[in-house]
This record gives C-alpha cells, structure tokens and sequence, in this order.
C-alpha cells in the first residue's frame, strides 16, 4: 500500500495543494500534477539542466527533487518568469533577449537557460563573456552551438541594467 | 503576372511565432495529457545476445494499477514484423551498383532471442509510469546468455557468433563502385600511403528523447498518434501496414520536437506498440523514452573502420584511391545503404581523384542499430580524405593547403562529373561552387598565414597550437519528393502546408520568406502548417538537409499554379486580361491603375462553389495547389573548416582557440539561421571529435549510458564560431538553393584530427582514431617516445 503525503506551496505565486506518492519527482509533480510543462525533463539524472526552476529563489533540478522535499517552498518556474518583469512587459527581459538573438532552436533546454539566467544575472548583473560561458555549464543545448544564448544573455544583462 | 522580387528572400529575419519556446508553451509530446490516459514502460533485455526462456508476469500483473503486459508471443499474431530497411533504394542505383543487400526483420517486441542490450522484451501499461516501471521489474524472465559479437572485424571472421538465427554470416551488405584503374595506379606508384582510419560510435543526443502518445477516438475509431518523429508521414504508414488499418484512419502528429538530428527518421517498435495497445485498451496511452532508455534503444551513429591506400605523385597531386570499409551495424540495419553508399560518395570531396575503388561492407554486432546522424556517412568519408591529404602534405613537406589547392576542382570546371552515382541513381555532378574561394575565405579568417609564422615562435616557447583544414562536399536536398500545399483562404492569408516538419530549423519562417517573395506579401501574411499527416496526403520528412531544397522548390511549383488560377479569377472580376494583373500587398490590380484591384480575400470567397460563386465558366473551386518536388538529383553544397587548437601535452587535453567555417550552400534563405544551423552542426562536430563515444565491453555492454559519461560539449567547450558565406547558386532549383543543415558536423572530426596532428608535428603522431581524448593523446605521445627510444637503440 502505497503511502501518500499532502504537500502544498507556492508556484508561480499560486498556492497549490496535492497527495503524492514520496517518490514523485517534484519535475513530475509540477509537470503532471500542476499542468506546468514548461518544465522539461531531460535526462532526470541532473545533468541537463532542462528542468531547471527557481525553488525558494535558488536554482534547482527539479528532477532530482521530490514534489515532498518542496513541502512549504515558493516556486518559480518558466511559466512565472513574465510576471517577474518590473516594467510590466508581456515578457521578461530575459524571453526578450533569447528571441531577439534567436538563442534557441529546438526550444526543449530553453526554459531551463532562462531560469539560470534569471538567477545569474540578479547575482552578476554585469557578467563578462567568460563568466556567462562558465556559469551556463550546467545546462546542456544540442541545437545552437551556445553562441546565440550567450548573446542572449548579454542582451538581457544591457536590457536589465538600463533600467 | 508579376515577377518574384526579392523582399524578404535573403534577410536575416528573427524567427516567427516563437514565443512559445521562451514562455513554456511549446507542446512537446510528452506534454500531451489525455483524459483517462495510461502509461506504458518496457523491459529491455540486459543481454547483447541470449536466448529468451520462460517469462513470469503473474507478479507484475499483480501490481495495482497495472493493466497488462504483452510479450513477442501476444503480439506475433497481431503486429507484422518491420521491413528489413526504410530506406528505399530506387532502380538505376540498384542495377548501377549491384549491392548485395540481405537483412533481418526486427519483431516490435523481441521473439526467441534478444540481440542487443535494450532491445525490448515486454511492455507493461498500468495507471502512471511509476507503477509501469514497478510492473517491468517484477516480470521474471529467463536468459541462456550466448557467445557475444562486438567487434565488427570478428563479426566477418568464418565461424564468427551469427547474430540472427538463419544467417549464414554477419554481413548485411556490401557493395563496390570502382572508377578509372586503382589497381594500374597503385601498382605504378612508389609514393603511397596504407592506413587505417577508425571513426567511433557515438550518437545524435537530442535534447528530448524519442516518445509517443495514441489514441483512439470511441466512436469513429479514428486513431491520432503524436511522436517525436522526423517522418509522420511514413510513421502512418507503418501503424496502418503494420496493425492493418487503413491508413485514413491513422493520422500522425509530429508536435514541437525537442531535436532530431537523424535517428528520429525511421519507425521504432514503440511507435507501432501504443497504437496497438490504445486500440487493445480503448484508452490513451502514452510512452516517453527516459535519457537511459535512449542510450540502449534510439540508434547509433557512425561506427566505421576504413583501410586505405593512396597514390600520389611528388607535387601531392592524388592519383588513386582504394578504399576498403567496414560499418558496424548494430543488431539491425534500418536505414539500408544510406550511411554507407554517402561515404563511398562523398569520399572524394572537392577533389580531382582519377582513379576511385570503395568497397564498404556492413555487418552485424550485438549493439544498437546504427542508422543516420547528422551527416550520415559523411563525417566519415571527410575524415579519411582530410585525414589523407594531411598525410600527403607532411610527407612532401608542404602545406596542407596547399597540398588542397593542388588537388581541387576548379570553378571552370563546374558543372564536375565524379564519375560514380549517387544513392539517387544519378550520376554524382557537382552543380556550382568555387572551392578554391572557399578555403580562401576560410584562411583569411582564421589568418593563417599568421599563424602559420607564429608557429615555430610558440613551439619554441613550449607551445603546442595546431591549425587543422578539413574541405568537404555535401549532396544536399535529395530526393525523393517533398510537397507543399499552397491555399489562399477567406482572409486572405497564404497558408502552406508540407510533409516535412521543423524539429528547430526554422522552417516556419525559412517557408514564409519564399511565399512572400512569392506572392507580394509580408511573411507575417503567410501561415506555415506543418507536422500533420491529416493536412497533406504525401511526405517525406526532415532530414539530409533537405528541406529548403525541396520544400522551398515545392512552395514555389505550388504557387505558380495557383497563380495562374488567382489571376483568371481576378480577370475574370477585373474584366481585364491575365497578363495586365500584377500581384501586391495582398491584392491583384491591374498594371497602371491600382484602384482597379481585387484584393485575395474577395478572391478567395469568390472562387466558392454555389451561389456566391464568382468563377468564370470551367474553373474548379477553390484556391489552393498542391505541387510534389521531385528533384533529379542532389545540389552540392560545400565548406571549409579551419580549427586553431592548443595542446597541453602533460595533460593531453585539447583548447579549441578559434573555429572558423566558410560556407557555400548556395543562395541563402535566412543568413541568420543558415548561422544557427552552422553553429549547432559544429557543436556536435566537436563533441564527437573530442568527448563523445559509446563504448561497449566485451560482453556488448554499453559503457557510457548516461550523460554523465557520454559528455555532450557545454558552453565552455564550443567556442565562438566564426562564419564566412559563399553564395553559388544552385541550377537544379528554382530558388538556387542548397541544403544546409548537416554541414556543420560533417567536418569538425577531421579539422579538430588534423589540427592536433599538426599542434603534435615534432612527435609525428598518427592521428587516425577519433575521439581525441586526453588518454589517446597521451597515447600518441608516448608512442613518439616509444618510437624514439627504438630507433636509439
């Protein structure tokens, strides 16, 4: 018999309750459960960095997280990442630089890089070329060679400063 | 009729519609969630080769939730076999090149024994993958494990373990194609190299592994499958072969695609599997392939042992070339000749060779299916040749360039026969190109003669840079047909419609661009519709950069059709003759009196059938064109690469210092992501030169199954990519346009090899394997010392 645990936090600043089973990855629970599958599973062992979220205003791989480890905890995902624009516009800065520099081709590791950059460019808003390059190692892209995400982020790091 | 001006063809323009990849909107099949839907996971065989005794699912199907499992017996009845190959090989290549072509039929689900780990066994479908996965573990099944082949050279030797019971050897085909007299050549030459060139096993990695969703509509039967697929089309094809349906009661979605990148082109087990078992159930079943799943279930690439001996003369002018390979095929053979015959033809490159032998030969191991990978055969060939004229250079002690420029084929003398058909069954004749300008273009930017002088400075001050050149030539947009759809509809929007599906490439914007040229319009006017077997009856699919070649061709043989058919409609509203209307901003006026003009929404609700039919006397209803592509044979792209490395030789790691591409694909739709696609090519490129390999053990094991030791290159291992576009038109298609999409990968292997044999120069290395790892270069290294502590003595 399995058990189950009642969970809730905050996603996307919505509140959400649920029953899962202990072992449901909190990826799965946001995925399945929530409906939010902007989130992608990649490789669900921690390396690709597609599933990335912000859990409690810290990067996390969401496929190495129980939903039940996340009990209590705020949640952004790429689905949230609009509301974050100060200025009120459809999109963050962020979205705005990866399309302005087409740094995406597939889409599937893209939200996963906008969600490190999220919390990249709050701690660095300046970064050099080389410091977006090693901070971007934990996500892994096949389609663009990174040439076109690094601009993207340097993009937004200008567009973020103007401001 | 107004003429094709060239707005919008030719500009780097953002991609459309796109947002949805920044916001999480994308819809990626596993993203597809259905009422009521099931699960599915498969037990995959944990043997290279054994086989399959008793299997026990009275546990598993004791599991709560679980709704069944089926093994190779429950389904042999109900689900044909797959053929042996997908790829069609079309006549005069057959009666031209007399392959010996012989394969087994792989079953969706392993029957009497298993040949490779990760073959499927058994399927389990239960209430969520969780209780799936808990199902497949508890099925007891018994192994009588069997002597295992891994190596392809032991796979051809006489009394070799045959991999399929009925064979009378491992080989699955060979074939020869010979041109001039090698054996005359070689003999009359002193000058002679004999090598051995081995390019790995690795594979394309997509992002998003394979998956599939099915359903089936209750009350009409209707069956709607969406999968990660390059091919919907023959995906439906497959389903209503192999389930016997009729295909009209199949549609196949191809949604948003995380990567393709070739293994996505042919049709797996599961595709046919969860459509069967929706219709056994009545229910929706989905299957996603999790990252360790991929690694022992979605085909291989490459995979390749060539032995070589080349001629050539004392100014490094090539004479001869015999080459003898062996591709190592997996358990089974998918895609037929197409990975092979590519090397054999594009093995010559840019290069004047007057005297060719290749013989290729295929077998069979107990490992993954090898199928095409970006390239496809290509990288391979590149590779060897690179590899060759290297050789050549640094035994007569000159430069490898100009060693190139000696050999290529000059600009006067295009169009070039190369005197061997290509897999379409047409003589191999590059159309356009000036490879000389191109490996110009590609030195210049990496300054090479610049470097070239630096060279003896840094290596005396412990430096080991390497600068590597590697040219190749890629027959792109090859047959055998692609189409598109053109329809104007009531708003007067131009709407297109095409088999081939975008997995990242564009083509929703690359499409729009040639259909407002086209038509007068903005491509913000034009709809691309695409991935949907129920909006085209025919396709083919995305792959062998194809798809601006044919689909672009296509668009355009479309659109002139339904041109003619727009303008009589408009005369016939106009009262004016066809040949005095003129196409602009979405309306036809006629020439020199713009206010004399119907715009396309009004033509489009009046070419209506009934009462508020406006269509002169005999004109069908209706505007829309469909216009099937069929080229006559490839257009020649081609490409220089320049790699600048440095080695560190007491780690034997490999620095890319700068990457420099010069490229020729014709006339280019959208430079902005031509870039895109050169960009990502080369990142695979690099890391299957330095990082990525799929190793197996002796026991047919796969050593590296998880991206924690098949290491895809990140953002610190792809530098900044320098590239240089060339522009010669294609004759073969009405645009000029060649294909692009897999150049980038094709030569980095050879360039990256070629630039560490030359950072290495002072230890004359053999740099004849790839990947380039710090063990092998670390080997080549102490072989130097080796080599040097013998001759002292």
């Amino acid at each position: 018999m399995t058990t189950h645990c009642a969970i809730e936090m905050t996603v996307n600043d919505k509140r959400y309750t649920g029953l899962v089973e202990p072992r449901l990855s909190l990826a799965d629970f946001l995925r399945d459960h929530l409906g939010l599958t902007g989130t992608h599973v990649g490789c669900e062992q921690g390396i690709c960095g597609s599933c990335t979220i912000l859990l409690n205003g810290e990067t996390v791989r969401s496929c190495l997280l129980f939903a039940v480890q996340a009990h209590g905890a705020t949640i952004v995902t790429i689905e949230g990442l609009a509301a974050k624009a100060k200025s009120g516009d459809r999109l963050h800065p962020i979205q705005q630089g990866f399309l302005e520099t087409v740094g995406f081709q597939c889409g599937f590791c893209t939200p996963g890089f906008l969600m490190t950059t999220y919390e990249f460019l709050q701690e660095n808003p300046s970064p050099s070329e080389e410091e977006i390059r090693e901070r971007l190692t934990g996500n892994l892209c096949r389609c663009t060679g990174y040439q076109n995400i690094v601009a993207a982020v340097q993009w937004a790091a200008e567009r973020l400063r103007a401001r | 009729m107004a003429e094709t001006s060239s707005r919008f063809i030719g500009r780097s323009i953002k991609p459309y519609k796109s947002k949805r990849f920044v916001t999480g909107d994308g819809t990626y099949v596993s993203d597809v969630c259905l009422p009521n839907m099931l699960h599915a996971a498969l037990l995959r065989s944990m043997h290279a080769h054994a086989r399959i005794g008793a299997i026990d699912v009275k546990e598993a199907l004791a599991i709560d939730g679980v709704v069944g499992v089926w093994t190779g017996r429950d389904i042999e009845e109900r689900i044909s076999p797959f053929p042996e190959s997908f790829e069609i090989h079309p006549l005069p290549w057959l009666e031209g090149v007399k392959p010996v072509l012989q394969g087994p039929r792989p079953t969706a689900l392993a029957k009497g024994k298993v040949h490779y780990v990760g073959e499927a066994v058994a399927i389990v479908v239960a209430a969520d993958r969780h209780r799936a996965e808990d199902a497949v573990d508890a099925i007891g099944i018994e192994y009588e494990p069997l002597p295992v082949v891994v190596d392809p050279e032991e796979s051809l030797q006489p009394g070799a373990t045959l991999v399929h019971d009925g064979s009378n050897n491992n080989v699955v085909f060979s074939f020869s194609i010979e041109k001039g007299n090698v054996n005359r050549a070689l003999g009359a030459q002193p000058t002679m190299l004999r090598e051995r060139f081995r390019h790995h096993r690795y594979c394309a990695a997509p992002l998003e592994g394979r998956g599939v969703v099915a359903w089936v509509e209750p009350k009409t039967h209707m069956l709607t499958v969406w999968s990660s697929t390059q091919m919907p089309h023959l995906v439906r094809r497959q389903i209503a072969a192999q389930l016997d349906l009729a295909e009209e009661n199949v549609r196949v979605i191809a949604p948003d695609i995380g990567g393709g990148f070739g293994p996505k082109v042919f049709v797996y087990p599961e595709e046919i599997l969860i459509p069967f078992l929706a219709l056994q159930l009545g229910r929706p079943v989905k299957w996603i392939e999790d990252r360790s799943e991929h690694f022992i279930s979605t085909a291989h690439g490459r995979d390749q042992l060539h032995d070589i001996e080349c001629a050539f003369d004392q100014e490094g002018r090539i004479l001869a070339l015999r080459d003898r390979f062996l591709l190592d095929n997996g358990a089974y053979n998918p895609m037929g000749l197409t990975d092979a015959y590519n090397t054999a033809a594009h093995l010559q490159g840019p290069y004047k060779i007057p005297n060719l032998s290749v013989s290729g030969t295929c077998v069979s191991t107990n490992k993954v299916p090898n199928a095409p990978y970006r390239g496809a055969g290509r990288p391979e060939a590149v590779f060897v040749m690179e590899r060759c004229i290297d050789m050549i250079a640094t035994r007569l002690h000159l430069d490898p360039a100009e060693v190139r420029r000696r050999n290529f084929i000059q600009p006067q003398e295009m169009p070039y026969q190369a005197g061997i058909l290509y897999r379409d069954g047409q003589p191999v004749c590059y159309d356009s190109g000036d490879y000389p300008e191109t490996m110009n273009r590609a030195l210049q930017g990496a300054g090479y003669t610049e470097l070239r002088a630096r060279q003896p400075e840094l290596r005396r001050s412990g430096r080991y840079v390497g600068v590597g050149i590697a040219c190749y030539v890629e027959g792109t947009g090859v047959g055998s047909f692609e189409g598109a759809k053109v329809r104007i509809d009531a708003s007067g929007r131009v709407i297109i419609t095409t088999g081939a599906s975008s997995h990242g490439q564009g083509h929703e914007t690359v499409f729009a661009q040639i259909a407002a040229d086209l038509w007068g319009l903005t491509p913000e006017q034009v709809s691309v519709v695409e991935g949907d077997t129920a909006s085209i009856p025919f396709g083919c699919g995305t792959f062998a950069s194809r798809s601006t070649v044919t689909v672009g061709s296509a668009i355009h043989g479309a659109s002139a059709q339904l041109k003619d058919k727009l303008l009589q409609v408009a005369a016939h509203m106009l009262e004016a003759n066809p040949d005095d209307l003129e196409l602009a901003g979405g309306r036809v006026s006629v020439r020199g009196l713009p206010q004399r003009a119907v715009s396309f929404s009004e033509l489009a609700r009046a070419a209506v059938p009934g009462w508020a039919s406006k269509l002169p006397a005999g004109l069908a209803p209706g505007l829309e064109a469909t216009f099937y592509f069929e080229p006559r044979t490839v257009t020649w792209a081609n490409a220089v690469h320049v790699a600048v490395i440095e080695v560190d030789i007491e780690i034997g790691t490999i620095k890319l210092l700068d990457y420099v591409v010069a490229h020729d694909a014709g006339k280019l739709i959208n430079p902005l992501l031509a870039d895109g696609q050169v960009h990502g090519g080369v990142a695979q490129g690099i890391g299957a030169a330095l990082y990525e390999e799929l190793a197996y053990d002796e026991n047919g094991q796969l050593l590296s199954g998880s991206f924690v030791n098949y290491l895809l290159p990140g953002s610190m291992e792809v530098p900044k990519i320098k590239i240089f576009h060339l522009e010669s038109p294609s004759p073969l298609n009405p645009l000029g346009v060649k294909g692009l999409g897999e150049g980038g990968a094709i030569a980095p292997p050879a360039a990256i090899a070629n630039a560490l044999a030359d950072a290495l120069s002072p230890f004359a290395p053999r740099v004849n394997a790839i990947p380039l790892t710090p063990d092998l270069v670390l080997e080549l290294l102490a072989q130097k010392e080796v080599r040097s502590e013998a001759s002292a003595v």
